[in-house]
């Protein structure tokens, strides 16, 4: 349990560290801030598909457990890995319906409670 | 009316614990012509070739997917193999077979369906989980000993990626898995069964490349019930199945009217670390004590370098470790008496999203080395 929560730690750490540093870039490249984090978030999101698509992920989510699972990285890792399993089952029926078997839940709550918060955010703070 | 009270008198006697016909006691079959094991063969993938078994395996393969377009491709290609393998052994044409008894963990035992297309075998399909080689062999034994078949294949087949993309998690997802997880063994087993009564001849149409009675025979088989006992963690199938192993070892036991020590192994088909330890218990509280004879096939596929968690899993389990080491250690009479017991534990993807328990079940089928039957006088 221990080692978990310590190799947890040292991965997410590592990956949002790197995230700061392209943010960093971007910024210092003359992005503003909303610009520089969708640009940072595409990068990560890119090398966290790539990574799977290797066969890299899968072997670093069993080192890092959640470290590798929680950042962003992770959720384009929950997408990538059922579109390449369901491959052989087509486009449509496999790829296409099957991609979201992971990250579905993630969209799916994460949208329900972000309509949530701003109705809170409405009925204390007024429109 | 007589046949009707005859009936009753024998379903009585098997109660009593006597024996009448082929049942002995309550849930055990004496098979009485002893049907022949005459070949048995086994594939298995990389990380198998790797194991403890690595070079009695007939045939390792380099790649789990066998150059095929899927993983179920591949597993329906092992089972075909390991067929093919084990009828070759024993000196026979695929044709000769009379009876395909075959399962794996697919939904809808697919690999089995399409390994049987191929091989043109009446063809049984059954799914008994990781219990499936025991539960095949029973059957096929059951038809062979009476005359139903003259040749039967008892065969099965696993592959870990395809246990994964079905029950668990896509292969390329990260995922950490607890330690009570075992890994599903990428691999397919046969065992071919002939007549016990026919002096060795298989009377197949190839020629068969051994000594003519030095073959080990089935004796009995108990096959089990459903055990229930509330296990919930699809990733500890450990703990659902041993109930199961203990049920089924239990009974046997007390159907022969004999102590463990009846048998030189007892041996589980994939209860690995968690698990064995458990059905070793239940066992102990009955007063039985296996622990001189009691062993686990899933302990026996992968070095624990290999990083399997709790051990391997799978119907490949027990047929590997029959297929490719126990057989021959029966057949060279380093075993005198063999005990094995597949187990199996009845889960889908459905039944544990709903909050289903995972029952469990074990068959256990009894067998002999060559000549020993001679020897102990029967």
């Amino acid at each position: 349990m221990l080692r978990n929560v310590v190799t947890a730690f040292i991965a997410g750490g590592a990956i949002t560290g790197l995230g700061q540093m392209i943010l960093t870039f971007f910024r210092v490249r003359g992005l503003d801030l909303r610009e520089a984090t969708g640009a940072t978030a595409a990068v990560i999101i890119l090398a966290g598909a790539l990574l799977t698509g290797l066969g890299v992920y899968d072997r670093l989510g069993r080192w890092a457990g959640m470290g590798a699972s929680l950042p962003i990285s992770g959720f384009a890792n929950s997408i990538v890995a059922p579109a390449m399993e369901y491959k052989r089952e087509g486009m449509v029926l496999g790829v296409g319906a099957r991609m979201f078997t992971v990250a579905g839940p993630v969209i799916v709550y994460g949208l329900v409670i972000s309509v949530l918060a701003a109705a809170v955010r409405y009925a204390l703070r007024g429109p | 009316m007589q046949e009707g009270t005859q009936a009753t008198t024998t379903l009585a006697a098997g109660r009593a614990g006597t024996r009448t016909g082929p049942r002995i006691g309550q849930r055990t079959i004496a098979f009485s012509s002893r049907p022949r094991i005459a070949a048995t063969a086994a594939v298995g993938g990389p990380m198998e070739g790797d194991g403890p078994l690595g070079r009695l395996l007939d045939v390792v393969y380099q790649d789990s997917l066998l150059g095929e377009k899927s993983w179920e491709l591949a597993e329906t290609r092992m089972l075909c193999e390991a067929v093919e393998l084990a009828a070759d052994k024993a000196g026979l044409a695929v044709g000769d077979v009379d009876m395909l008894v075959a399962g794996d963990l697919l939904n809808e035992i697919i690999a089995s369906s399409f390994a049987a297309r191929h091989l043109d075998i009446p063809f049984l399909g059954i799914f008994g989980a990781c219990s499936a080689l025991t539960e095949a062999i029973g059957i096929a034994a059951m038809a062979v000993d009476g005359g139903y078949a003259r040749r039967a294949i008892a065969a099965v087949c696993s592959h870990h990626d395809t246990a994964e993309r079905q029950y668990r998690y896509p292969t390329e997802l990260a995922v950490q898995r607890p330690p009570t997880a075992q890994w599903t063994v990428t691999g397919a087993g046969a065992v071919v069964i002939t007549a016990g009564d026919n002096d060795g001849d298989t009377g197949g149409s190839g020629e068969y490349r051994g000594d003519d009675d030095a073959r080990p025979r089935i004796t009995h088989a108990t096959f089990g019930r459903v055990v229930d006992m509330g296990i919930k963690n699809p990733f500890d199938l450990g703990s659902a199945m041993a109930p199961a192993a203990a049920d089924t070892i239990r009974r046997h036991l007390a159907d022969l009217q004999v102590g463990p020590d009846h048998y030189d192994l007892i041996l589980t088909g994939d209860l690995s670390r968690v698990g064995l330890p458990i059905a070793m218990e239940l066992l102990a509280e009955d007063g039985l004590d296996v622990s001189g004879v009691m062993d686990d096939c899933g302990l026996r596929v992968y070095h624990p370098e290999q990083e399997v968690g709790a051990g391997a899993s799978g119907c490949a389990s027990s047929a590997l470790v029959f297929a490719a080491q126990v057989f021959r250690d029966l057949q060279e009479g380093r075993i005198g008496r063999l005990l094995l017991v597949s187990t199996g534990a009845l889960l889908s993807k459905t039944s544990a999203h709903q909050g289903e328990n995972i029952p469990g079940i074990a068959h256990a089928i009894a067998m002999e080395a060559p000549g020993a039957g001679k020897e102990r006088g029967r």
